[in-house]
């Protein structure tokens, strides 16, 4: 079965001083139809700019380097340019970001933008897409939709542009949503209410869902397979239970333990040492060696991506002796 | 309580919609009435969601703004009488932490001299002296005392938080405000910003009001909780007791919508229908009717205000606090 | 910040060029002959040649040591007035935007109903007064009548930054309000008020050049770049030079001085990449 979404050894360049920086090394994973993916990392991993690079949104002067490949079925990607690549925008990737407000034009009506997004892709009249437009809006679970298209951005509350969002990256009926940190700008409990839509939606409309975040906790609930990033490699991925049953690399488990829990037994919490290193001072060998308190002489060596269980791989060298798979 | 170092008494904060040409707009009322105490030694945490007034609070009793009414005694003195001499001693007893590591250290001043800002206002050191106190901060914060020298651009956000609470520890006080200190932090680093928080106040018996959004985060450094809605408190206590048995339905619905990293955790979450009520309009009666889900709610919850009252360990603004569901029988609502 | 406005390639060339006009201004009269030398009507004025690289005027006084001596009066001229407009104008502006209230609004409407007289008007009105003004009464009057603009947009900068949480931090430390100000709020307001000033540095040389050729501002026999132009008016077509090398020594002066100041306004605003 061909996935709906592959990407093989996806490397994103930047320049730096004389040289350039590799903020993605060497990413692969794969999306199949009605599954989400969940890309989970802290600032600095790249997991962002991973998800530019599936629509080539990658901001100047950054390139997708040679060698990558993003394929959509059939269709490769990065081999699109102009008119081909607009149609997959939107219309067979959709993507929402994290700040709503920023993201919609102050300017015109919620209604207006949703429209233009159906227009874009669609050739209705425009009564129809009017329509379309209403049945999104209730579909996002918008109260009072027909009220609502008249609105502007700024007469409505974060997690009402945020179903805003949602409903204009839907009106492109994509196959693949990847949703970037949907829900950090919102409150908790408007979180849950966007969370519920976006799982409500996925059933609905069969759509594959690459969910990016550093939030271990929406995780939990809603990704059936999850890809741990650090220093622009994947390091950990696994199906979700596997992932918070089992957690195998060190990173991992290092954010297991410094993650407060709302219950449970209370205890202090046992931050990873050190910070993260930019792309310009990645260490050599396993890029976790200088914070990693099970560091060994191997770990100067770069470990590859190795399996620990049933689909489950992690990029250590601990995976190949036998101590190295328990958890804690 | 007894003797506890501050004590706020209905305090309320509006500010004024429009401009001083427009015809009397409703206020903003983001503070409407609080009261609570925190004793020597313990964090108080101040939990709610955006526009719930929290910050506010913490800037009011600061004194950073002006309280519309209301009183605060702290260690005895009423702050909001204070002429402005008095008020400056008292700044020495009472600092904040901010939620922006970026923006909270002046871009053109060295670390060193941030830190030892307050030892100059206060004149609490001489001059050859500061260097020495300002790299004894340093290293409690668990920096190395060399970044003196340096630019706040030169740091991480997770050190940038240190050096503020360096800042903030330089003039000794005996509370500080935590707005925030660690939401724009990553996991990792707020882990250690929060261990930090956690031994500086065993270490100098440091009382906190700590203000957040994150029940996950104040459940490991808080004693006790006050939970905020619409600019009133709705519910109060020992935080184990308010987070295991909540009596105020918003409560409940804000500890069910914690994402809880555990996918084996089955709960039942209940998710609250419509928007929150502006500020400047609030509902009458109980601010939350509007999207209250539990099943006692009738024509009193729209017309009289509830108080907070003793309700099995804790304190709840809910006239019908003792039958509150939880989560398990209230369901998806 | 000067450092990022000197890698733009048309900030260097002002820079550059400014530093050159600075430097023959500042030695240049060493080498060159006496501006004030004995008028010769008789010699009469001298093509630009060997002797004389820009000619000489109907006073036979040599054309490139006039420019360059005026270069010292113009220069002088505008940085005083600029420097004396920057100081009132900031202290204004820190005032106002960070007492705020009645000071504030008694302070702005003050500025708008200034800023309501055209400048020159304003000059000219004092200037034809006050006849052959000294030289340091004239810096006076130029530099007191721009500070308006320069107050605005330092307010403008303190009620942004009277937000920042530094300077919360600081008010929460106890800090009196000259301490917020002096080590705050200044210091962080400075990079708008170098670009407001490099760029006001052209406007006063235009408006001291204008004032010098109606007659009203820098007085004969000191040189001036602008009654330099006003002498030649008689003689513009029998020896052009004499009106056109002061003239070309204003636009380059003016070019050199807007575009550093719009390097600097790129270095310092970094939206405006």
């Amino acid at each position: 079965m061909t996935h709906v979404l592959e990407v093989r050894n996806l490397r994103i360049s930047f320049p730096s001083g004389p040289g350039r920086v590799y903020p993605v090394d060497g990413v692969s994973f794969w999306l199949d139809r009605g599954e989400t993916l969940a890309l989970v990392g802290e600032s600095g991993c790249g997991k962002s700019l991973t998800s530019l690079a599936l629509l080539q949104l990658v901001p100047a002067p950054g390139r997708i380097e040679e060698g990558s490949v993003v394929r959509l079925a059939d269709t490769d990607v990065l081999a699109l340019r102009g008119e081909a690549l607009r149609r997959i925008r939107g219309r067979r990737i959709g993507m929402i970001f994290q700040d709503p407000m920023t993201s919609l034009n102050p300017v015109f009506t919620v209604g207006d933008q949703i429209i233009e997004g159906i227009l874009a892709h669609f050739r209705i009249p425009r009564a129809e897409a009017r329509d379309r437009a209403l049945g999104l809006l209730q579909e996002v679970g918008i109260p009072d939709p027909v009220e609502r298209l008249k609105a502007y951005p700024h007469q409505l509350s974060g997690g009402m542009r945020q179903r805003v969002m949602i409903a204009i990256a839907l009106a492109a009926e994509p196959e693949i949503l990847v949703a970037d940190e949907p829900t950090t700008a919102l409150d908790v409990t408007v979180q849950a209410q966007i969370l519920e839509v976006l799982d409500r939606l996925r059933t609905s409309r069969g759509m594959a869902v690459l969910l990016i975040t550093h939030d271990l906790g929406i995780v939990a609930g809603r990704a059936d397979r999850v890809a741990v990033m650090y220093a622009g490699q994947i390091i950990e991925e696994a199906p979700t239970e596997q992932l918070f049953a089992n957690p195998s690399h060190p990173y991992t488990q290092g954010l297991f333990a410094s993650v407060p829990r709302i219950s449970g037994p209370l205890r202090r919490l046992t931050p990873i040492r050190g910070t993260v290193p930019a792309p310009s001072a990645w260490p050599t060998g396993c890029r976790f060696r200088p914070r990693c308190p099970k560091a060994f002489d191997k770990s100067e060596q770069e470990p590859p991506l190795l399996s620990v269980g049933v689909d489950h791989r992690m990029r250590c060298w601990l995976a190949e002796s036998p101590g190295g798979r328990a958890s804690g | 309580m007894a003797d506890p170092l501050l004590s706020v008494r209905d305090l309320k904060k509006y500010y004024n919609a429009g401009g001083v040409f427009s015809r009397a707009a409703p206020p903003v009322r983001a503070v409407d009435g609080v009261s609570f105490e925190v004793g020597r030694g313990e964090t108080l945490a101040l939990v709610g969601e955006s526009g719930c007034g929290k910050s506010s609070v913490g800037r009011t009793v600061l004194r950073l703004q002006e309280p519309t009414s209301g009183q605060a005694l702290f260690e005895g003195v009423e702050i909001f009488s204070l002429d402005r001499p008095a008020l400056r001693a008292l700044r020495r007893r009472m600092q904040i932490i901010f939620q922006d590591p970026y923006s909270s250290l002046n871009p053109r001043m060295t670390v060193g001299a941030a830190v030892a800002e307050g030892l100059e206002i206060h004149r609490l050191a001489p001059r050859q002296e500061i260097p020495a106190r300002v790299a004894a901060l340093l290293r409690e914060v668990g920096l190395d005392p060399d970044y003196a020298r340096r630019y706040p651009h030169e740091f991480s956000g997770g050190q940038r938080q240190r050096i503020g609470i360096a800042r903030a520890l330089a003039v000794q006080p005996a509370f500080i405000v935590c707005d925030e200190p660690v939401s724009a932090l990553d996991v990792s680093v707020q882990a250690q910003v929060l261990n930090l928080l956690s031994d500086l106040q065993q270490q100098r018996g440091l009382s906190y009001l700590f203000i957040a959004h994150d029940l996950a985060v104040v459940r490991q450094i808080a004693h006790r909780i006050a939970v905020m809605y619409l600019g009133h408190i709705v519910e109060q206590g020992v935080t184990d007791q308010v987070l295991s048995n909540p009596r105020h339905p918003y409560t409940v619905a804000l500890l069910s919508a914690v994402p809880e990293p555990d996918p084996a955790a089955d709960r039942a979450r209940i998710v609250l229908r419509g928007d929150l009520p502006s500020p400047s309009n609030p509902p009458p009666g109980c601010p939350f009717h509007t999207r209250c889900f539990h099943p006692a709610k009738n024509e009193r919850c729209r017309t009289e205000v509830p108080l907070l009252r003793p309700v099995a360990g804790t304190t709840a603004a809910c006239h019908y606090a003792e039958t509150t569901p939880q989560p398990a029988q209230a369901g998806a609502a | 910040m000067l450092r990022e406005a000197w890698t733009k390639p048309q900030g260097r060339a002002g820079a550059l060029l400014l530093l050159v006009l600075l430097a023959s201004a500042m030695i240049g009269p060493w080498f060159l002959p006496d501006p004030l030398a004995q008028p010769d009507i008789l010699a009469g004025s001298l093509p630009p040649g060997l002797g004389h690289p820009f000619g000489t005027d109907q006073l036979n006084r040599d054309i490139l040591a006039r420019v360059v001596a005026g270069a010292r009066v113009s220069l002088s001229v505008a940085v005083l007035a600029v420097g004396l407009s920057a100081t009132i104008g900031t202290a204004v502006g820190l005032v106002s935007g960070y007492w705020g209230g009645v000071v504030d609004v008694g302070l702005m409407r003050l500025v708008e109903g200034a800023l309501a007289v055209p400048r020159l008007f304003l000059l000219l009105l004092v200037l034809a007064v006050w006849e052959r003004i000294p030289l340091p009464a004239l810096i006076l009057m130029i530099g007191a009548t721009g500070w308006f603009a320069t107050s605005r947009l330092v307010r403008g900068e303190v009620l942004r930054l009277r937000e920042e949480a530094y300077v919360r931090a600081s008010e929460a430390l106890g800090a009196r309000r000259r301490h917020v100000i002096l080590r705050h709020l200044l210091p962080n307001t400075l990079g708008p008020l170098l670009v407001a000033a490099t760029l006001g540095i052209g406007d006063v040389i235009l408006l001291e050049a204008g004032l010098s050729f109606l007659g009203l501002g820098v007085q004969p026999p000191t040189p001036s770049w602008g009654s330099m132009v006003l002498d030649s008016k008689e003689v513009l077509v029998s020896a052009p030079w004499a009106g056109i090398f002061p003239g070309l020594a204003i636009v380059i002066t003016v070019l050199s001085a807007n575009l550093f100041g719009d390097a600097l306004r790129d270095a310092v605003d970094p939206r405006s990449a």
